[in-house]
């Protein structure tokens, strides 16, 4: 018997219905005697492996027959390896090959698991015992023999009296996780100030407006009534990966859209920023930067998939529903001489979610 | 050898008697000749009848319209306060929209759903007709525009950027606002995807041939079509909803089978 405190000694039902609890008068007081009473062990119950040596000898036969199993799965695994590889390029391979070793892991380590559950509820010993709980608190001799310790400890180490060694310890241990906020440093954009960068974005004026992904520049006339373009600035697609590509692009895409003029409620200030019914503004969400692209035509509502925050493309992208704090950010455009749009400057602010100069 | 060979078929030959399944060939290569010529014929008679410019196609078409468009449309598809003007809106507005069954619409609600077609082929043919007839506007595609044969994965990189926000990246739809929705794009056809885009209907911004050109669209159609006939290579798709149906799977299969397997290694043996 692997349990503790009772000697080896099983309590039985026999035992717990011994614990009879003494008589007690109902008074009105309903402290103590109106506090549950320990039932005591249900009574003890034989198993079916218990009375039964066929019983036995089948559960016995089922769990070395688990773990057999078990073993099929752990080999089949390492054979499926082999068996299937995705040396091809081929994604079918990958599922074929991910599939039959996960099937083989799963096998392996599920026969083991139930095999060994089975094992101890059918076979393994099964009276039940009652492991008595200790006090919480350690008697007065074993807590004046800690603080000994600790003294002795202290006296041998030298901790207290040789204060330079000790100093230095808890320097060493400041300093250890210093290079880690350093690397994390690193992270960041070197020798530019991050604001200055979230400040400001690839547009520029005269910059003409292209198409995303190929990098053709738009025509105003080819923006026609209800379309919706998606827009990056002339000369993002010369960028390579390592120039900046994404982190240029991540700030500068914005999204065009022609309505009818009388439909556009625009704000006396910002009267020119539109071309004949023709606005563009910011596709990163104000709240924390999906890109808003969700637009429909006829209602101009502008939906971010990621939290719902809805704008009103009619009136200057302002916020109408959702977590979103400020309106998009309007990218002020205007016609050239040859009838592309270009941007008549950066955006008038930053585009994007707040940040800690932002709010 | 050849010697021997000679008489037989001779002698084969002389008794005259056919062999036993010939009567069969006959009637066979009888049947498939007789078929063969009328499917020829009545494939250039019904591409005769689908040439929507023609005067008759468009009597017949306004006919059809006045009698099941004109209540909101207006008699000359002018527009009520019911529904739009039809001046414009070109042969492959009619043919998206009644050729999925979105129109006739049979209620108000947030978006007109798609429902079994109201029309014949050539019913659909005749209102295209017609409302091209009243002003230019987009014409349905040709065959080779939507055979699916272009480069899926153009086709794709153009979708993530237009397409997928609304109709989700595998085209298994999506919520817009206010009960509006954007269609999943499973098992539409390419002709209607096609249309769809020149046309925007409904809340669907209009994708004109200058943002993207007719190559990129069948690209576009290419990359669906692929969508459709592949498997994921993921294993189950659960609708390709993403976080939602894998959440909800994972919550009550995952979250179920160890509740099972722990009921099962707290009870008691019998």
């Amino acid at each position: 018997m692997a349990q503790d405190d009772n000697g080896g000694k099983d309590i039985t039902a026999a035992d717990s219905s011994g614990l009879a609890h003494a008589e007690e008068s109902a008074g009105l007081a309903v402290i103590a005697r109106d506090a549950l009473t320990d039932p005591g062990l249900p009574p003890h119950h034989e198993r079916v492996t218990d009375i039964d040596p066929k019983a036995e000898k089948r559960a016995e036969r089922t769990v070395y027959t688990l773990f057999y199993l078990s073993i099929v799965g752990s080999i089949w695994a390492v054979a499926a390896y082999m068996l299937f590889p995705m040396e091809s390029h081929n994604v079918g391979d990958v599922r074929l090959n991910n599939m039959f070793i996960g099937l083989g892991i799963t096998l392996g380590l599920l026969a083991l698991g139930i095999g060994a559950v089975h094992w101890g509820k059918a076979l393994m010993y099964a009276h039940e015992g009652i492991d008595v709980r200790h006090p919480t608190r350690g008697t007065e001799e074993t807590r004046a023999r800690a603080v000994e310790i600790f003294q002795e400890a202290n006296e041998e180490s030298g901790f207290g009296r040789r204060t330079l060694i000790r100093n230095t310890l808890i320097g060493a241990l400041v300093a250890f996780p210093l290079p880690a906020v350093v690397l994390f440093r690193g992270l960041a954009p070197q020798d530019q100030n991050p604001v200055e960068l979230l400040s400001h974005t690839m547009w520029a004026k005269g910059t003409r407006l292209a198409l995303d992904p190929s990098g053709a520049p738009i025509k105003a006339s080819d923006v026609t009534l209800g379309s919706a373009f998606h827009v990056i600035p002339e000369g993002l697609t010369d960028l390579g990966h390592g120039d900046g590509y994404l982190e240029e692009k991540a700030k500068a895409v914005v999204l065009l859209m022609r309505l009818k003029p009388e439909d556009l409620h625009e704000l006396p200030e910002r009267k020119d920023w539109s071309y004949d019914g023709i606005v563009a503004y910011s596709k990163i969400c104000t709240h924390v930067g999906c890109p808003v692209a969700l637009y429909e035509q006829q209602t101009h509502h502008l939906l971010c998939p990621c939290h719902q925050s809805q704008f009103d493309v009619a009136n200057h992208c302002e916020v109408i529903f959702g977590p979103a704090a400020r309106a998009l950010p309007q990218l002020p455009i205007a016609v050239d001489d040859e009838g592309y749009l270009i941007a008549q400057s950066d955006f008038t602010e930053p585009v994007g979610p707040s940040f800690w100069e932002r709010h | 050898m050849t010697e021997s060979t000679k008489p037989k078929v001779r002698a084969a030959r002389k008794t005259g008697r056919r062999h036993p399944l010939a009567t069969v060939a006959l009637l066979a290569i009888g049947l498939v000749f007789t078929g063969g010529a009328y499917t020829a014929f009545s494939a250039s008679t019904a591409s005769a009848d689908t040439d929507i410019t023609s005067q008759q196609t468009i009597d017949e078409g306004k006919k059809l319209f006045t009698a099941n468009c004109a209540t909101c449309h207006g008699l000359e598809a002018q527009g009520t306060g019911d529904g739009p003007s039809l001046i414009g809106v070109g042969a492959a507005a009619v043919d998206f929209q009644v050729g999925t069954g979105r129109m006739p619409m049979q209620m108000h609600g947030p978006q007109a759903e798609v429902k079994p077609v109201q029309f014949t082929d050539e019913q659909i043919k005749a209102l295209a007709g017609y409302v091209a007839s009243l002003a230019p506007g987009p014409s349905i595609p040709s065959p080779e525009l939507v055979d699916g044969g272009g480069n899926a994965a153009n086709g794709a990189e153009l979708f993530r950027i237009n397409c997928a926000m609304c109709h989700n990246v595998a085209g298994a739809g999506g919520a817009l606002t206010e009960g509006k929705y954007a269609p999943a794009l499973s098992g539409v056809s390419g002709t209607h995807i096609y249309e769809a885009m020149v046309t925007g209907p409904q809340n669907m911004p209009v994708f004109n041939d200058m943002n993207i050109s007719p190559e990129d669209k069948r690209d576009i159609i290419t990359y669906l079509k692929y969508m459709q006939d592949n498997r994921s290579p993921g294993g189950f798709e659960l609708g390709s909803l993403g976080p939602v149906a894998e959440g909800l799977f994972i919550w009550i299969f995952g979250l179920g089978t160890i509740v099972a397997l722990t009921v099962w290694i707290t009870a008691k043996s019998n």
